[in-house]
């Protein structure tokens, strides 16, 4: 890690912060080993048979970086994801910076949004965007909405200055019409 | 002659009014009505003259334009095109209706389209039988006139593909059906044409045109020319490659394709082509007027109107914008994009073309209204093409020659200075264009124009064209646009706010003649609706918020509104129903560009959402809310 890093270890509630800050700036190159990721690992709806399966594997790592966010908002003007849905106010796709996710605000649920794509004309990206890249751009669209942690959250934009940068953007809260989200797989 | 109308307006109804045009009295709160170019002097001889009574002159003589007179045959009472006529007009001749009596006037029926999104469709009216084309999924109704309620009578689901969704760049929105024959024939978000038989609902036909993969979808009403039924494509915003294609009214089969791009062979420019200027002359030049290949992705989509004159056997179809957005990306002029062709509707075969918009800089489609009039021009009558374009200029041109006869500013403008008669030049402003790296900040008029799609509309009474309007600027950000097959390739960021004065929308009533505004009416919101104007000497349209409203088409004095259940983006018709009496149709339901904020739910906070309008008209959404619905009004006397 960085020298400031091994420089703060006298007081250790310092230590704590610095060990955060480091996690912030922590990069996997070839990323994580991937877990399910495919249909067993999210929901759609907030309806079970029976009791709640145990969420599926977590990939908290990319959205608690500052790094993969950074990278993911990169992505997303790339990939045009910005083209449908602007600056996260929404287009022609549906906003991403507001309470409500019609196929799920949890990173897995994006993550399957962007690969798998959705009936009403959300393009499929499958094979078209690098596994790891495509968890980047869903950590940085949960960062539209305040989800991701403020020290990890993009600071600045290159573009037009439409909004807040997504590190002031107040947290929103998914409401029950949204699937998968925190009442269903517990993120909060 | 507005002297004339407006004193005879004041008279009206026993209505006292003062006699200086800016004083005029106004029955709404907010509305402001302005008349224009009308000198105190004038409106005091207006005022000597008291209760002068206009004659309704349809001759040249009179110095007042008219309707081409192939393009536009006496009225019927049926409404079988959304332009009513090939001439474009939008004019009904039936006045039951009328100044004196539309304070009167209330619903007769409705009807529950069961779509939410923005419906810019009018209704067709055939023999007793109303047709209604709904937005995405583009269901098409029929409804029976001739019974109590007009109940359904059947209707034709085309079931189109879901994901069209995806890639229609300014809401679902579907423009209207066309009738001939005893067919319909509608165009679908997913790209097909599809006929049905008119009096059962059973589809004929259908062809698949478009490709979504490609970005392409259809949202453009079909015009019908000598058994050729007339269909373009949509979706400049993703990079496709503009064409206008004929298919057999009887068949489906694909008679001829012009593309806006690419070869000559592949434009439809041959032996007829002749040009007024000669900036239109060469070979290729939608191949050579583009940087490699970018033409193959240029955009000079067909989604607008076509008019057709049957005098000079010429259709009138404009091109929409090259792609993506972001000039810079395609150095050169970008034919045949942002421009107006006359066509052979035979063949296709290309007549002349004007490029009002060369090297396109804001996405101004030149896709609006063709009005075919007849009207003086330095004392001589001329076959004219009129159009308010989105550049914000009204342009006359020969509609034999391609020649432009005059282009005024009909809204604010500070992104050009005007056009040059003899070349056919538009001056741009320097400082207003898009630079990569840069904000360019108050660039008016906006993306959307001065004015988009919706269309005015001419009465042959008052010599006015009614526009509706907007009043808005922008700032623009351009960006490195990235070409992905099926999403969009713009490479710009928009922010849009209201115009000098504060309001968004107007309504300018205008005369070609004089080339001048006689009259305008102030709306707060952008106005999104198309315009009818009636032999009652009414002028009707809608606004955002969901208002009904019927104007005095000589003054702009509004005599009657209604609150609709949504904002109101449609093309109002009138017609002469089974029973003999007039009735004004709209569809009501907000949407398009203007009403994505509304129908998409979108987050005003980013002001880049809905490429910049959500900003501009974020207030809107306290306003109205989605939900399509047939309005039909008449006189209470046979309820």
């Amino acid at each position: 890690m960085s020298s400031p890093c091994r420089s703060a270890v006298s007081l250790a509630a310092l230590a704590v912060l610095t060990v955060a800050a480091c996690d912030r700036e922590e990069r996997e190159p070839r990323g994580a080993p991937v877990g399910d990721s495919g249909p067993a690992a999210i929901t759609q709806g907030t309806l079970y048979a029976g009791q709640p399966s145990p969420p599926g594997p977590s990939h908290r790592e990319y959205e608690g970086n500052a790094y993969h966010i950074s990278q993911g908002k990169q992505l997303y003007v790339w990939f045009n994801c910005g083209t449908c849905h602007a600056n996260g106010g929404g287009d022609i796709g549906p906003p991403l910076m507001d309470d409500q996710w019609i196929y799920g605000g949890t990173l897995e649920n994006i993550h399957a949004t962007i690969l798998q794509g959705r009936p009403n004309g959300m393009p499929s990206f499958r094979g078209k965007i690098p596994e790891q890249q495509v968890w980047e751009i869903a950590a940085y669209v949960r960062s539209l909405s305040g989800q991701t942690p403020k020290a990890a959250s993009p600071g600045r934009s290159d573009s037009l200055n439409a909004k807040p940068d997504e590190q002031r953007m107040p947290r929103e809260e998914p409401k029950g019409s949204s699937p998968g989200g925190p009442n269903l797989e517990g993120r909060q | 002659m507005y002297t004339v109308g407006a004193s005879a307006a004041l008279e009206h109804q026993g209505r006292r009014r003062r006699c200086f045009g800016l004083n005029i009295p106004d029955a709404e709160a907010g509305a402001d009505v302005v008349i224009s170019r009308l000198t105190g002097a004038m409106v005091l001889v207006a005022c000597a003259l008291g209760a002068a009574v206009p004659a309704p002159a349809q001759d040249a003589s009179a110095g007042k334009a008219i309707p081409a007179a192939a393009a536009s045959p006496a009225d019927d009472g049926n409404w079988v095109m959304p332009g009513k006529d090939y001439a474009s007009t939008r004019y009904s001749a039936q006045d039951e209706i009328n100044t004196g009596n539309v304070r009167d006037l209330q619903v007769a029926f409705t009807f529950s389209t069961g779509v939410e999104r923005g419906h810019e469709a009018p209704p067709l009216v055939v023999g007793g039988t109303m047709y209604i084309v709904t937005p995405y999924p583009n269901r098409l109704f029929a409804l029976d006139l001739t019974k109590p309620g007009a109940p359904l009578k059947w209707s034709f689901d085309p079931k189109p593909a879901a994901s069209a969704q995806g890639v229609a760049c300014c809401d679902y929105v579907n423009r209207g059906p066309a009738f001939a024959d005893g067919r319909l024939f509608i165009n679908t978000l997913d790209g097909q044409t599809i006929a049905v038989a008119a009096e059962t609902g059973r589809e004929l036909w259908r062809t698949q045109l478009g490709d979504i993969n490609k970005g392409e979808t259809i949202t453009m009403a079909p015009l019908v020319v000598k058994g050729k039924v007339l269909v373009g494509n949509s979706g400049g915003e993703f990079g496709v490659r503009g064409w206008l294609t004929a298919l057999d009214a009887g068949t489906g089969t694909i008679a001829w394709k012009a593309y806006s791009t690419g070869p000559d062979a592949d434009v439809l420019i041959g032996p007829d082509y002749k040009p007024f200027y000669d900036k239109e002359k060469g070979k290729d030049l939608g191949v050579t007027s583009w940087p490699p290949d970018a033409w193959t992705i240029g955009g000079g989509t067909v989604w607008g109107w076509i008019s057709y004159d049957p005098e000079l056997n010429l259709i009138y179809h404009g091109t929409a914008n090259p792609g993506p957005w972001n000039p810079e990306q395609r150095p050169g002029d970008n034919k045949w994009t942002g421009g107006i062709f006359a066509r052979n509707p035979d063949t296709g075969q290309a007549r002349w073309f004007y490029q009002v918009v060369p090297h396109d800089l804001y996405d101004h489609d030149a896709i609006n209204e063709l009005l075919l009039l007849d009207l003086p021009v330095n004392g001589a009558m001329r076959k004219t093409v009129v159009r308010p374009e989105r550049n914000g200029y009204l342009y006359v041109l020969d509609r034999a020659t391609g020649e432009v006869l005059s282009a005024d500013p009909y809204a604010a403008i500070n992104s050009s200075t005007g056009v040059d008669l003899k070349t056919g030049e538009l001056a741009m402003v320097e400082a207003k264009a898009p630079k990569l790296g840069k904000v360019v900040r108050d660039i008016c008029p906006t993306a959307p124009g001065a004015k988009d799609w919706n269309p005015s509309a001419f009465s042959p009474r008052t010599g006015l064209i009614y526009i509706p309007h907007m009043n808005l600027c922008m700032d623009w950000q351009s960006s490195e646009a990235n070409y992905i097959a099926g999403t969009p390739y713009v490479g710009a960021e928009v922010r849009m706010f209201a115009g000098p004065g504060g309001h968004r929308g107007e309504l300018s009533a205008w005369d070609p003649v004089k080339r001048a505004k006689a009259w305008s009416v102030k709306e707060d919101f952008p106005l999104w609706s198309g315009a009818l104007t009636t032999a009652g000497d009414l002028l009707f349209y809608g606004t955002m918020e969901g208002w009904f409203k019927a104007l005095d088409a000589r003054t702009g004095e509004e005599l009657w509104r209604f609150k609709t259940g949504s904002g109101i983006i449609g093309q109002p018709i009138a017609y002469r129903g089974p029973d003999g009496h007039e009735y004004v149709a709209v569809l009501s339901g907000v949407g398009g560009w203007a009403g994505a904020v509304v129908v998409g739910n979108l987050d005003p906070r980013d002001a880049t959402a809905a490429k910049g309008f959500a900003t501009a008209v974020a207030d809107l959404k306290t306003k109205t809310t989605k939900g399509g619905m047939l309005y039909v009004f008449a006189l209470p006397q046979r309820r």
